[in-house]
């Protein structure tokens, strides 16, 4: 049960393949006809922007979403990926950035978790002890069986969902983001268990940001960009250079800084602004950061998965409180405000993940739209549906929404169109400092342009705008001005006319020599 | 957009074309129509089911489950629950009761006897209290609405049996001479022919109508049940508005109490035992989500009129309880049933499936791959 089937050749074969993998969610098309090959154990990384396409191809390998067209070849054979327990059979497993386990159980009671030992009434408690000791053993990891998951570090985690895929006798591992969350010693110990895992034919598919790490273990590189596959190399062939090139590409224009106008007065100056971590009270995920935004002026924050560029925006919109600094509008000190007295005071927050925080998916597009500016539309205590009508239009037509009209079901829209309704209805509240977190996230490139020109004429009307990203690219578009963060921290600062390559040194993504 | 309807179809046979129409208008008018087959069913059984005067007795009962299903509409709107509202119910019948008794204080050695409209406003002025308790435990303290209510249910219900030691009050007249006369009229007298407890569940009901759709209040009613999280980046006072649907549910608990026992003309410390359960089938036949942000007060009054029509139907027409029971629960699941139908055609739209193979050896499992993608997009579109 618990041994892998080690196969003699471990020559350069393709194990799995997938064939002109296409996905569309409604008008959003993640991926685009892509060509992927795993080969038989060997690590092959796939790089690619946020919103490229990686973890939807990787969720259509495990089973947990099904391709609109194309096939799956698992050792030459079609197969169909129908399900999480048909990739199971196949031997496909897939650790994801949120670890699944379950904490309240024991190493071992997760390593066999829906497949007990000695079936369901009659588990054979101390084969299955004996086995999760000899996988230990085997990963060189020496973790009690016993032990409650939850008393175990993050990195010792991930050890055990490796060997819970190892267990279930999978051929093929995909380990998504698996470093994000290690401290440098845990990454050691994962990088000989991917090591040890490759001697016994296991095939790895990886995805992370850390670009150097994952070169550091990788056989084969597959560059993603907006659902389609823009590169293959072989490890020998290939360098950061080439990864950060085909990554980001050439390509696309996102818009240039906007000129011609003169920035007024300091409208936002976070002051030594402190945010603690929600699981950990001790530390901090914003570490006074200090940071002044005149009206009309773009600054992006860039950051790594982690920096603390969501914390930081939260906290200074009202959601998150803080633990040390102030917050300053125009002058007036808003720290102590509610999220509706800074809205009213004219900050606002475009949220990050537009599903949980940004959309009531019960209401029409125009109920979402009108919602942040009620109190505009209300006299006495009643709302005038001919004004509210008036907003809900003026919305539509100033951050063109492609709709039916206000009445439309906010899920008929296509993701960029759902993103601009989240814009459209903070800026309906006529606000003088907005800002955004990864407004790009999840919309093609083409609404994402279209975002940004929209953000760039609020800026040129006297809006101060600050947006985050994790994309190189969008930095160098319209902002006036790139902060980098790391670690809670502005670790560098740019005009613009930084280079992608000094913004990712200093996050500490990747130094291209 | 044209790949996005095709995967609808494929998934869903049947949902365009001039059969759906009719399925769908039935599908949400189900109350409306639901409520035209008691009555026209009742009305062949039994010759004196269909009469001006049965409607007007049965529209007094069913006023009773009507304001409790209002309050209770309130509620389940921010994706809460109360299940006070009987206990709350009764123990607002045996407050007004202790109160028409009169209130003596030793101290000033003298006995109060309030008027009718003061028992009514003070009455009222309980039933908030017991609600703004279940509000702040919900919203700030976070105690789950089941919780925090369930709780509350034990609590008023041991209260109201307390202040009376379980006996009831049954002198609710008061005395010419005392000037505390007329208590009777909320519940047992009428007004232009119509029993003055359905006139109170009409004026409740509009109030209600005009909260929800006219008022920011009732927008942000909907968009606390539909994404809190949402309402609260947007400006909205989420935690305001969760206390206040319960303070609003506790008094119309408080009011359905006073009808109660003016109709009944006494007050018992077990009035309204179960109604809470009555006024959440009444929402939920009025085609409201439990998961909050759907519904309306047209609804859920149809829903309280089903509710009320056919357990009177029952009792016409000779149907053991038991059986009224049985029938009374059948109903709701029914509703429940159709409600999940309703919901789940909208929230295929937003992130249709690729059900629509092209290859023959996968149109086997096709059915299972549309199942299997599409619990995986609603788990993507609901979960963080």
């Amino acid at each position: 049960m618990s041994q892998t089937p080690i196969k003699e050749d471990t020559a350069d074969e393709v194990i799995l393949s997938a064939r002109h993998i296409a996905k569309s969610f409604g008008n959003v098309h993640a991926l685009k006809t892509v060509n992927f090959d795993i080969h038989r154990g060997q690590v092959t990384t796939l790089f690619g922007e946020n919103g490229a396409g990686k973890s939807t191809l990787m969720k259509i390998l495990s089973g947990v979403l099904q391709p609109t067209s194309g096939e799956i070849l698992l050792d030459g054979r079609p197969v169909s990926v129908a399900s999480t327990t048909e990739a199971q059979r196949l031997g496909i497993s897939i650790i994801h950035q949120e670890l699944s386990l379950a904490p309240n159980l024991s190493v071992r009671d997760n390593i066999f978790m829906g497949r007990e030992l000695g079936g369901p009434t009659n588990i054979d408690y101390a084969e299955e002890e004996r086995q999760t000791r000899l996988l230990m053993e085997e990963l060189d990891e020496p973790i009690d069986p016993l032990t409650l998951v939850e008393d175990l570090r993050l990195g010792q985690q991930q050890i055990v969902e490796i060997a819970r895929a190892l267990s279930a006798n999978s051929r093929i591992l995909i380990m998504d983001e698996p470093t994000s969350a290690l401290s440098a010693s845990e990454v050691e110990v994962l990088f000989r268990v991917i090591r040890d895992l490759k001697s016994r034919s296991v095939s790895i598919v990886y995805i992370s940001h850390h670009l150097e790490e994952a070169l550091q273990i990788t056989d084969h590189a597959v560059v993603l960009r907006d659902g389609i596959m823009t590169a293959y190399a072989q490890r020998q062939d290939i360098d950061l250079e080439w990864i950060v090139r085909n990554m980001v590409g050439e390509g696309f224009d996102l818009g240039s800084p906007p000129t011609g106008y003169r920035m007024g007065d300091v409208a936002l100056s976070l002051r030594e602004v402190s945010v603690a971590d929600a699981s950990v009270p001790d530390r901090s995920v914003v570490d006074r950061l200090s940071l002044d935004v005149r009206a009309g002026e773009i600054v992006c924050i860039y950051g790594l998965m982690g920096a603390g560029r969501t914390e930081l925006l939260e906290s200074v919109a009202g959601r998150i409180p803080l633990t040390g600094g102030s917050v300053v509008l125009e002058g007036g000190d808003v720290s102590s405000l509610s999220i509706a007295e800074r809205i009213e005071q004219g900050l606002v927050l475009v949220p990050e993940d537009r599903q949980r925080d940004g959309l009531v998916q019960t209401m029409s597009v125009g109920e979402n739209l009108s919602l942040a500016s009620i109190g505009a539309f209300t006299q006495w205590l009643f709302t005038s549906r001919r004004r509210e009508q008036e907003v809900v239009e003026a919305s539509i037509s100033n951050v063109h929404i492609k709709t039916d009209g206000g009445g439309a079901d906010i899920g008929s829209l296509s993701g960029g169109n759902q993103q601009k309704v989240v814009i459209g209805k903070m800026l309906a509240t006529h606000p003088r400092v907005v800002l955004l977190d990864e407004p790009s996230r999840g919309i093609d490139i083409g609404a994402k342009a279209e975002v940004f020109r929209l953000l760039s004429e609020g800026a040129r009307q006297g809006l101060a705008v600050v947006f985050s990203t994790s994309e190189v690219g969008e930095c160098l578009s319209i902002a006036h001005r790139v902060v980098v963060m790391s670690r809670g921290r502005i670790s560098a600062e740019f005009g613009a006319d930084v280079t992608k390559e000094e913004i990712m040194a200093a996050s500490g993504e990747a130094v291209v020599a | 957009m044209t790949n996005v309807s095709q995967a609808a179809n494929g998934s869903q046979p049947g949902s365009s074309g001039g059969g759906l129409d009719l399925g769908r208008l039935l599908l949400e008018g189900r109350a409306f129509f639901a409520l035209i087959a008691i009555i026209i069913i009742f009305s062949i059984l039994s010759p004196v089911y269909f009469s001006a005067n049965n409607f007007l007795t049965m529209s007094s009962h069913v006023a009773i489950f009507g304001l409790l299903s209002i309050g209770m509409l309130l509620v389940i709107l921010t994706g809460g629950i109360d299940l006070s509202v009987g206990s709350t119910l009764g123990f607002a019948g045996v407050f007004a009761g202790f109160l028409m008794q009169g209130v003596s204080f030793e101290f000033f050695g003298v006995m109060v006897y309030p008027p009718v409209w003061a028992v009514v406003v003070l009455t009222c002025a309980l039933g908030a209290f017991v609600g703004a308790i279940n509000g702040v435990l919900i919203a700030y303290f976070k105690v789950p609405a089941f919780v925090a209510t369930l709780g509350m249910l034990y609590v008023a219900r041991g209260v109201a049996l307390l202040m009376t030691d379980g006996l009831t009050y049954n002198n609710l007249g008061g005395s010419p001479e005392l000037g505390n006369t007329g208590f009777d009229w909320l519940g047992f007298n009428r007004l232009f022919g119509v029993p003055v407890g359905v006139l109170i569940m009409a004026a409740v009901a509009i109030a209600a109508m005009l909260a929800l759709t006219r008022t920011p209040f009732g927008r942000w009613v909907y968009s606390t049940g539909g994404n809190a999280r949402a309402a609260e980046l947007s400006g909205v006072p989420v935690k305001r508005v969760q206390v206040t649907v319960y303070v609003l549910s506790g008094i119309c608990a408080a009011i359905a109490g006073l009808v109660l026992s003016s109709q009944l003309t006494s007050a018992g410390p077990t009035a309204g035992t179960t109604y809470e359960l009555t006024a959440i089938a009444g929402v939920v036949i009025g085609g409201a989500a439990l998961t909050g942000g759907r519904g309306n007060v047209r609804g859920t009054l149809l829903g309280a009129f089903v509710i009320g029509f056919l357990s009177d139907g029952l009792v016409i027409i000779g149907v053991s309880s038991y059986w009224q029971t049985v029938f009374t629960g059948a109903v709701i699941v029914l509703a429940v049933l159709l409600n999940s139908i309703q919901y789940r055609g909208r929230k295929k739209r937003p992130a249709p499936s690729g059900g629509e193979t092209s290859s023959p050896q996968r149109e086997a499992t096709s059915r299972e791959t549309d199942l299997a993608a599409e619990s995986t997009a609603v788990k993507s579109a609901t979960q963080p």
